[in-house]
């Protein structure tokens, strides 16, 4: 490290090969990066999506509220577990809602995808605290009006304000638009819960929403309704249902999109090392008289890792930076778990950014590592007589 | 007599090209005493930079021993013989071989790296060995900046900016033009007087090698034993 100096210098004196090699490692960090945000960004949509203090019910082993069925009967008992919240009037904060997905056209592509349609209940509103209504009004009871998620009413045929759609044989007017604080609920149509059933031919929940009076009696209300022989079903609590929503694709996303950066970064690796390789070449008689006035081997080889190490930190800088800026980008599409789309942007992360600083660094050691090693290995007499 | 300062005893030194053995020294003895200053000359080939690079520890004879100042450079380990050389010897090149992405002063600070000065330590030291080759106004110049006289001058003090007691010099003048050269020779002989260094320097040049105290000579890797004394 006693050459730090040198090795800057000697960088910034070869100006067009070290801007190269720079841009060679951001372009596979911010890659990199972009894959990981990605998949933070879909997890953390379905994270926020859940709250805190709530439970989801659904059948047994069915995993997902789309194929899960809880009877009416079986709604009752659940809403009067003695760990579900009251309101003031003594009414159960907990609702019985059924999901269902349909497929419709996009906007821009105009191919097929599946949106879900949500029937609910005034309580899934309670429930639900970053619900907005930001265009139009509710549904009035009894009609075949809807209202659509932001994301939903831009991205699909029919789905914006004043349009209708038709599903489970009618035509629905969208009558409102709302917001949900950027979660998985603004993905969705929603409308009244008893109109949806009928029109779907389909009387049964899918899930019950409870709110807990405190979320530490979670496990004793699980340990309860679990074990009930008249339910069969399963609780969680709803921040970890979403979250699971996001496992099969975010491995999916992470395991593609690390292939690839490896890939790109062979790339990289062999750029940084030929620069390298060059760099050693061209300085031979220095590196001669660097040992000749008393440097040990270990202090030129440090020398040539500083100088890629500098390349590689300020392409990791540059790509993580320019990464960040995809924050803005919002994405679309389907997510393998629950085959329903889901829109999210990127998001970053703080171990995004120390992995894909990591990611800069091993490459700056791999690529500047032979090379190093040639110029340490050097014998000084001969490399005091190149020419 | 006070004990050699610097001694080779029985010296041979052969390289090796493929499985040719190409003998470079042969059977080289020679006894200096402190504060001399020797011109080392001969024929192209003969030897005299392979002589050099093994009193500066740059390289290993075949057989005999190297010995400076009661060290037998010889038996050093490799990481022993790095720290030997940056503590004893001050190597001047023929092109001298300065870093051309440094500074003046960056390069005369190189061999202050590697000891444990600090940074205002350092600074005094740089400045007082480039104020002694009397380029103290060009410390911020880069070496394609200078003229060749100048990088030898700073190349001279880089040599002696750590205070070593032996100063190495190969051709110090044999790319230079005579004023500069003529520069580089008196500083080289300040140092030797002033400074009490005792210098080996290789030359071709008889005007150069005029200012030595005496004057070796090297013929086909064997070393004159006759002394020459100079006069001046
Ligand atoms: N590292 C080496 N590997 C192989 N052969 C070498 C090496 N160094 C020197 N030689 C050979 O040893 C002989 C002496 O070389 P050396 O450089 O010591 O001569 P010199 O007297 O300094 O010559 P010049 O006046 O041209 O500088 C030459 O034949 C040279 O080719
Ligand atoms: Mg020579």
């Amino acid at each position: 490290m006693l050459l730090v100096n040198y090795s800057y210098k000697n960088l910034l004196a070869r100006k067009l090969t070290s801007i190269l090699t720079v841009f060679g490692v951001a372009l596979v960090v911010f890659v990199f990066c972009a894959v990981l945000m990605l998949s933070n960004g879909l997890r953390e949509t379905l994270v926020s999506t859940g709250a805190d203090s709530n439970a989801i019910v659904i059948r047994r082993a069915s995993q997902t509220e789309l194929q899960s069925i809880i009877f009416r009967d079986m709604a009752n008992i659940i809403k009067a577990d003695p760990a579900v919240a009251r309101d003031t009037e003594g009414r159960p904060l907990a609702t019985g809602e059924i999901l269902v997905l349909i497929s419709k056209y996009k906007r821009d592509s105009n191919e097929p995808s599946n949106v879900p349609v949500r029937g609910v209940t005034e309580m899934s509103i309670t429930l639900r605290p970053r619900f907005e209504l930001v265009e139009g009004r509710m549904w009035q009871p009894g009609t075949s009006e809807i209202i659509a998620g932001s994301k939903v009413a831009g991205s699909f045929r029919g789905c914006g304000l004043g349009e209708t759609v038709r599903f489970g044989m009618r035509e629905w007017t969208v009558v409102g638009i709302f917001e949900a604080g950027g979660t998985g609920f603004e993905s969705e149509l929603w409308g009244d819960v008893d109109q949806l059933m009928d029109a779907f031919g389909r009387p049964v929940f899918s899930s019950i929403t409870v709110k807990l009076g405190s979320p530490s009696e979670f496990e004793t209300m699980r340990a309860r309704l679990e074990g009930d022989p008249r339910l069969e079903v399963e609780v969680n609590r709803e921040k970890k249902y979403y979250e699971d929503q996001s496992k099969f694709t975010t491995v999916f996303i992470n395991a593609m999109g690390l292939t690839i950066s490896i890939i790109f970064s062979l790339g990289a690796i062999v750029g940084a090392m030929i620069t390298m390789y060059a760099a050693v070449a061209n300085r031979t008689v220095e590196i001669g008289t660097l040992r000749a006035l008393g440097f040990s081997r270990t202090a030129v080889l440090w020398a040539f890792l500083v100088e890629s190490m500098i390349l590689a930190i300020t392409g990791g800088l540059i790509g993580v930076t320019a990464a960040a800026f995809l924050r803005l980008v919002e994405v679309s599409t389907t997510n393998w778990d629950t085959f329903a789309e889901l829109a999210f942007s990127f998001e970053m992360s703080g171990s995004i950014v120390v992995f894909a600083m990591v990611f800069a660094v091993a490459m700056g050691l791999v690529g500047g590592f032979l090379p190093a090693v040639r110029a340490a290995r050097f014998r000084i007499v001969n490399a005091l007589r190149t020419k | 007599m006070s004990r050699p300062f610097v001694q080779l005893q029985n010296v041979n030194k052969s390289y090796w090209r493929d499985s040719l053995e190409i003998p470079v020294l042969n059977d080289v003895n020679l006894d200096l005493p402190e504060g001399e200053f020797v011109a080392l000359m001969g024929p192209s080939g003969s030897g005299k930079t392979t002589l050099l690079n093994l009193i500066a520890g740059i390289d290993r004879p075949s057989s005999g021993n190297v010995i400076v100042r009661g060290q037998n450079v010889s038996r050093l380990s490799e990481g022993d013989l790095a720290r030997w050389r940056s503590d004893n010897i001050g190597f001047v090149f023929q092109f001298y071989n300065l870093m051309p992405v440094l500074t003046a002063y960056e390069n005369v600070e190189l061999p202050l790296l590697l000891t444990k000065l600090s940074r205002s330590e350092r600074r005094r030291q740089v400045e007082t060995a480039l104020s002694i080759v009397g380029l103290a106004d060009r410390m911020k110049h880069y070496p394609n900046q200078l003229s060749g006289g100048q990088e030898q001058r700073v190349a001279i003090a880089r040599a002696v900016v750590t205070d070593p007691v032996l100063i190495l010099a190969d051709e110090p003048t044999g790319d230079l033009d005579k004023v500069s050269a003529q520069e580089v020779m008196d500083l080289l002989s300040r140092l030797n007087h002033e400074f009490n260094k005792t210098i080996i320097m290789v030359t071709h040049d008889p005007r150069a090698a005029e200012k030595a105290h005496t004057q070796r000579h090297l013929d086909k890797g064997v070393l004159n034993s006759h002394e020459s004394p100079q006069a001046g």
